[in-house]
């Protein structure tokens, strides 16, 4: 009988701020503009520049500490982490090393055992490298540091989890929470939330913890639980043929699913942390972390609590509508003008959920506006349109965040509610189609189905199926 | 000269600091790096046991900068720095 192990994980998740400047001076942190034209002598290390912090990182920090139950260092300092890389242009990254921001955390996760917590031994706050583009062709790198200085922190965990499962539960959880402060997008795809995995394995019931590797590259959570399973499957095999695990970083290849070593323990960075000496240290008051924990949102679990309450839609909406504060927010915003709250409820978990999986977006993708998907469900309710007709709308709402009203005058898509024009369509199916009008004559009433679809395609969609049914059903009978 | 450093201190920090230094070189580095480790001895006779650490001089804390964008496109000062470019990037090599 082969022996039982059990996988042991730590996270170093690093996320990158939303702020509108970087960490250390005034340069633009947005995304898309033409290479270096988001630079300084700051952010590209020129002598003699002098790094100022951004008062707005040290509060995101602080932000997201506190609702992962953190301590709040109250005395806290910069230190420079030295290495010769050529996206780190000044040839040391600004981080903290001696005092961290935020220690002591934790967050709960949901386990098929119940509530977990997971440790969190700190969050710091540090700046972003800048991006290396390979050209295979010329042997060479360009370098753009458009991203050198954005504002990161790093969410270092214990080593409190044992499977992929509850990595993803973790992960998942602290994307809510930072993306429900605001503090960050949290898009692994993008770069804005990244994970290292440190992962070592030890027979169940062991004490003492298995010698660990590191994995980095991993930037969906497909690959993180892949990453975690595969990884997990070579240091057991490892042990089990009698060989050691090596301590070392790995980086994962998603396109070949497998890990490889990229440096081991014994060729470790020196890294000669020291005090920054140009930044001055940062003293936290009592009142400044009150200030921003009185500032926290309302929170997912409570968001739910409420929404039972408030709206009475089924746990199972609720579920979807508060997996991203934008949806949240959006659905409450369409319920203040429009309050139907599961007809909202339902726009947004079957339509907008559809066209976000196909193409390929976020709940904080959406771009329409609550103001539109309030007049499109009340032209419903007032039968200005139907449902079918109501469905191209809100595509058409869904990319460009149309006017609904607007789209259909222009497009004369409103419900014909002439029962003349109505009369006459009605009377032209049944004349049009004799075998089918003696099959429903004949008690076979099903087919009225069928001649309410050639009604509506005559009518070009533009009529009330309820009323094309009735109608039917009279002049048939 | 209390201090000697040794050959192989000597590689690790020219390496660390990506420097490849002639035989003279690394003997006149061994030389300053002695002295100020020497020159630290003697800071170190100081009896600081009532003295708090601090790693700055000025009793200043809480510099900040509010969040708003002051800075334009410095691209054209960093790209006549570079010794080459292309697309407005900095060329280096293959760096993976």
């Amino acid at each position: 009988m082969s022996r039982q192990y059990e996988t042991v994980i730590g996270l170093e998740v690093h996320v990158e701020l939303a702020t509108k400047t970087k960490i250390f001076c005034g340069c633009s942190t947005s995304f898309g503009g033409a290479p270096n034209t988001h630079t300084c002598p700051v952010c590209t290390g020129m002598p003699g520049s002098l790094p100022v912090l951004n008062r707005q990182v040290v509060e995101y920090a602080m932000a997201v500490g506190i609702a992962a139950n953190c301590e709040i260092t109250r005395c806290l300092k910069f230190d420079r982490k030295n290495y010769f890389y050529p996206d780190n242009p000044q040839n040391y990254q600004i981080s903290q090393l001696y005092l961290p921001i935020c220690r002591n955390g934790y967050v709960e996760i949901e386990t098929p055992e119940g509530i977990k917590q997971v440790r969190i031994h700190e969050i710091h706050m540090e700046e972003d490298a800048g991006k290396l583009v390979h050209d295979d062709w010329s042997d060479t790198s360009l370098v753009d540091y458009n991203r050198s200085g954005v504002p990161l922190i790093e969410i270092v965990s214990e080593p409190d989890m044992r499977s992929a499962q509850e990595v993803i539960a973790y992960l998942e959880k602290l994307r809510l929470l930072i993306q429900y402060l605001g503090a960050s997008d949290c898009k692994l795809q993008e770069g804005s939330m990244r994970a290292d995995v440190n992962l070592s394995v030890r027979e169940a019931g062991a004490e003492a913890y298995g010698t660990r590797t590191e994995m980095k590259n991993l930037n969906s959570f497909r690959a993180i639980t892949r990453a975690i399973e595969g990884e997990s499957a070579r240091q057991i095999e490892l042990l089990e043929s009698g060989r050691s695990v090596v301590q070392e970083t790995r980086k994962w290849d998603d396109g070949k699913e497998m890990s490889y070593a990229m440096r081991s323990k014994e060729d470790a960075q020196d890294y000669r942390y020291f005090p920054d000496p140009d930044l001055v240290p940062v003293i936290i008051s009592e009142a400044w972390i009150e200030k921003v924990r009185a500032s926290q949102p309302e929170f997912r679990t409570e968001k739910m609590e409420r929404y039972k309450k408030e709206y009475g839609i089924p746990d199972y909406d609720i579920g979807i509508l508060t997996q991203s504060k934008h949806m949240a927010d959006l659905f409450e915003e369409t319920v203040a003008i429009c309050p139907l709250p599961k007809k909202v409820s339902n726009w947004l978990m079957v339509e907008t959920m559809r066209l976000l999986k196909e193409k390929n977006m976020d709940a904080q993708d959406i771009r329409y506006s609550a103001g539109n998907l309030a007049k499109l469900i009340q032209m419903v309710e007032d039968k200005e349109i139907n449902g079918t007709i109501a469905k191209e709308v809100f595509e058409v709402m869904f990319e460009q965040d149309t006017d609904p009203e607007i789209y259909v005058e222009e497009h004369g898509l409103k419900t014909v509610t002439d029962e003349n024009a109505l009369n006459r369509a009605v009377e032209d199916v049944i004349a049009a189609n004799p075998q089918t009008v003696e099959e429903y004559r004949n008690g076979k009433e099903k087919v009225l189905g069928f001649l309410v679809g050639q009604t509506m395609k005559v009518m070009k969609g533009q009529a009330d199926p309820a009323l094309v049914n009735r109608l039917l059903k009279e002049k048939l009978s | 000269m209390a201090n000697v450093i040794c050959d192989e201190t000597m590689e690790s920090v020219a390496i660390l600091a990506k420097l490849a230094l002639s035989e003279e070189e690394k003997e006149q580095a061994r030389k300053d790096m002695e002295r100020m480790l020497d020159y630290i001895d003697k800071l170190n006779e100081l009896d600081t046991t009532d003295v708090e650490p601090m790693s700055h001089v000025f009793p200043v804390s809480n510099c900040f900068r509010e969040d708003i964008v002051s800075n334009g496109d410095g691209s054209a000062s960093l790209m006549a720095n570079a010794p080459e470019k292309r697309e407005n990037q900095l060329v280096v090599p293959k760096t993976i």
